[in-house]
């Protein structure tokens, strides 16, 4: 256990759970609503800007330092990188001019994602323990996956929709994009104009809601299996059978753990080729 | 039955009717996968860049649920509501 007192189980988890933020403590026996837009959670904008400056400080060294001699190790990767991802969006995106700026936006995206899903990596208790005994709270919560909240895979969602709405305007002109809204996926028929447009409507939200939410459920789902997998190694002096539990519990967390490398990066990976996706779509006619 | 079982419950079969859908879905797959890259061996390196994506999206939906129902599980909205 983390704190002198012990925890239950449950109350390790929902600590676990809790976000450093600005909603006030809540009186005893009341729930925190689900959506709640007055309250700003400081953790993840502080891990999730961080990490987006190391990952834009990262590249720009690796473009500062290259040369067309020998490539070190650095830049070759940072190389393998930019070439995966630029033969992606080749084959996505057909036009140069837009590739000139969602080619190194998908690149960006997939290197921080790639970031903020590997502080999954870290030990589950090491850096909340660590707030806790900075600010001197046992009940200090932070929680430093910030694809893990919601607030914050949908945010990148909801800003590939506004880019996708961007480009729909930009290539196909106004009067185009709503001729398309109008008479796609049926046809151009009058009576069928408000089918089509509800359709388009759904699509558009089903697009940006999934691909939030994508990220968002591997990642808390994984962290809650990291979590659970700590408590199996805190419960081991609770049983007869305990030994038995700190052995599984090294094994399991080692497990998860290499199988979260994969994890991590897949999706990753996947929130860039939807993000080219969606943007290439908004290039092209129904 | 009261709702915090029902909640349990309902978390339960979350989790195991996506995994077991998931898992046909991947099995699916990387059958046809194997079956392709059989076939034209050549095409292996473009396929397997698909199959993983792919992979990861049928994963999602099963990961999805599993969150949802580990929201249940854990910071559980229906119990604060009865």
């Amino acid at each position: 256990m983390t704190t002198a007192h012990a925890k239950t189980p449950g109350e390790y988890i929902v600590h676990h759970l809790g976000h450093l933020n600005s909603s006030p403590p809540l009186p005893q026996g009341e729930k925190a609503k689900i959506v709640d837009w007055s309250v700003i959670n400081y953790d993840t904008l502080f891990f999730s800007i961080s990490l987006g400056l190391f990952t834009v400080f990262l590249l720009w060294l690796g473009a500062r330092k290259a040369t067309s001699g020998v490539p070190g190790r650095f830049q070759a990767c940072v190389e393998v990188l930019v070439e995966m991802v630029a033969n992606q969006a080749k084959g996505i995106i057909h036009s140069p001019e837009s590739r000139r700026y969602v080619a190194p936006l998908a690149l960006t995206v997939f290197v921080w994602i790639f970031f903020m899903n590997a502080m999954d990596l870290l030990p589950v208790d090491g850096l909340p323990l660590l707030w806790q005994v900075a600010t001197n709270d046992g009940h200090a919560s932070l929680r430093v996956v910030a694809t893990a909240d919601l607030s914050a895979t949908l945010g990148m969602s909801v800003g590939v929709l506004v880019l996708c709405l961007f480009y729909n305007v930009k290539i196909k002109g106004a009067a185009g994009w709503a001729h398309e809204l109008f008479t796609a996926p049926f046809g151009s028929h009058p009576v069928l104009w408000p089918v089509n447009f509800l359709m388009q409507i759904i699509e558009f939200l089903a697009k940006t809601v999934s691909h939030g939410m994508r990220l968002w459920g591997n990642m808390y789902a994984g962290e809650l299996v990291f979590m659970l997998i700590a408590l199996m190694g805190a419960s081991w002096t609770f049983s007869t059978t305990g030994a038995m539990l700190a052995f599984a519990h090294v094994v399991a967390g080692l497990a998860w753990a290499i199988f979260h490398i994969l994890i991590i990066t897949l999706q990753a990976f996947i929130f860039m080729m939807l993000t080219l996706v969606y943007i290439g779509q908004a290039h092209e006619g129904h | 039955m009261d709702v915090l079982g029902l909640v349990a419950l309902s978390a339960g079969l979350i989790v195991a009717l996506g995994a077991s859908a998931a898992c046909i879905g991947i099995a699916i797959m990387g059958s046809k996968y194997l079956e392709a890259s059989a076939r034209q061996p050549e095409l292996m390196n473009a396929l397997q860049t698909k199959m993983f994506l792919l992979a990861g999206l049928i994963d999602a939906a099963f990961l999805i649920g599993v969150g949802i129902a580990m929201m249940f599980a854990f910071a559980n909205p229906f119990v604060a509501a009865s």
